[in-house]
């Protein structure tokens, strides 16, 4: 249970860093009242950003010259969007993604 | 669409503005956040991190891929100054999902608003957008309830995860690394369900350009900086060709 004063220091830095994104449009956009085109833009977020997470986990990065499908991930992702689109339920998708996921890893 | 339907009809009941119900919405992201958290505690402590300083940076940082940067780039002594600006370039997409949210908080003091956006991560971001196009509302209490028990559960098991480091050596045997990925597939589903039936074949065509731009930009960006790029790109494209 020990650290340093350097240690504790990177990481209120790094709290800084990752703080002031989260909350400066919070207190900004409450004084400014944002152009319709900007709202329609920020409509546009939240299925690009969703999908940018789910593809930045299907692709392996990790071998140089190509990227590829990441297959387990891949193998997994197709009947876990199937059920996600079938139940509509977030923790039936997440229950199944993960016990399919062990299974692959089980059999790969 | 009458899923639309029902879920709109739900809208006028008053627990949508609970902080219980705002607990209630946050448990099925919370698997996710358990394994990843144990993950996180064990690749700490195998780091070379102290409890304690696992626990601040997980008190203070709250934000998994950027804690788990931190490590790696602990491990390979990278200065100081490195280590704080990749965590920043890491963490920039919260900058467009804390502007996508913060339009619907306006009503509630500067304080209130500093405190959504101190919780605000991509787990709660994902639920939250999917609750505003479900009920076209989104209400500060809920919001702190959704927030608070993420918030808890994360720094519990990232803690657990540094103690118990040893006995879940290997997390991703048993598929716990994939209920984040599941998570993020169905708050994108449930998203695509909430949008009118005329739109959906807009917002596929920017799912499919978010698919080709991620894999171009991954040859010659990390991963991040890809997730945020094609973002921009993308949502601009969105606004181009909408009718």
């Amino acid at each position: 249970m020990t650290t340093t004063a350097s240690m504790v220091w990177l990481i209120i830095g790094c709290a800084l860093v990752t703080w002031l994104p989260r909350i400066i449009p919070f207190m900004f956009v409450r004084s400014v009242k944002l152009p319709d085109v900007v709202l329609k833009w920020l409509s546009f977020i939240p299925v690009c950003i969703l999908s940018a997470l789910v593809f930045e986990n299907l692709l392996d990065t990790e071998s140089k010259n190509f990227v590829t499908l990441d297959w387990p991930v891949f193998i997994t992702f197709v009947p876990t969007l199937i059920i996600a689109i079938v139940t509509k339920s977030l923790s039936i998708t997440v229950v199944a993604g993960v016990v399919i996921m062990a299974a692959v890893r089980f059999f790969m | 669409m009458t899923s639309t339907t029902e879920l709109h009809a739900k809208s006028t009941t008053s627990s949508d503005n609970s902080f219980l119900q705002g607990v209630k919405d946050c448990v099925p992201t919370l698997l996710g956040y358990i394994s990843i958290g144990l993950a996180f505690g064990v690749v700490g402590s195998a780091s070379g991190m102290s409890v304690l300083e696992i626990a601040l940076l997980t008190i203070l940082v709250y934000a998994g891929s950027a804690q788990f940067i931190f490590c790696a780039l602990l491990l390979t002594s990278s200065p100081a100054s490195a280590i704080i600006v990749t965590i920043f370039v890491v963490n920039l997409r919260h900058l467009l999902m804390s502007l996508t949210l913060a339009p619907q908080f306006t009503r509630y003091s500067m304080l209130r608003n500093v405190g959504f956006g101190t919780l605000l991560t991509d787990e709660t971001f994902g639920v939250a957008v999917t609750k505003q196009m479900q009920n076209g509302k989104l209400y500060g209490k809920w919001m702190d309830g959704l927030n608070i028990t993420a918030y808890s559960f994360w720094i519990l098991s990232c803690v657990a995860g540094a103690f118990l480091g040893q006995w879940v050596a290997n997390p991703e045997k048993w598929g716990l690394d994939f209920a984040l990925i599941a998570m993020f597939v169905a708050l994108l589903v449930l998203q695509l369900s909430s949008v009118s039936k005329n739109k959906i074949v807009h917002y596929l065509m920017l799912i499919g350009y978010m698919a080709v731009s991620m894999y171009g930009l991954s040859y010659i960006v990390p991963s991040h900086v890809a997730v945020l790029l094609a973002t921009i790109i993308v949502a601009t494209i969105g606004v181009v060709t909408d009718k």
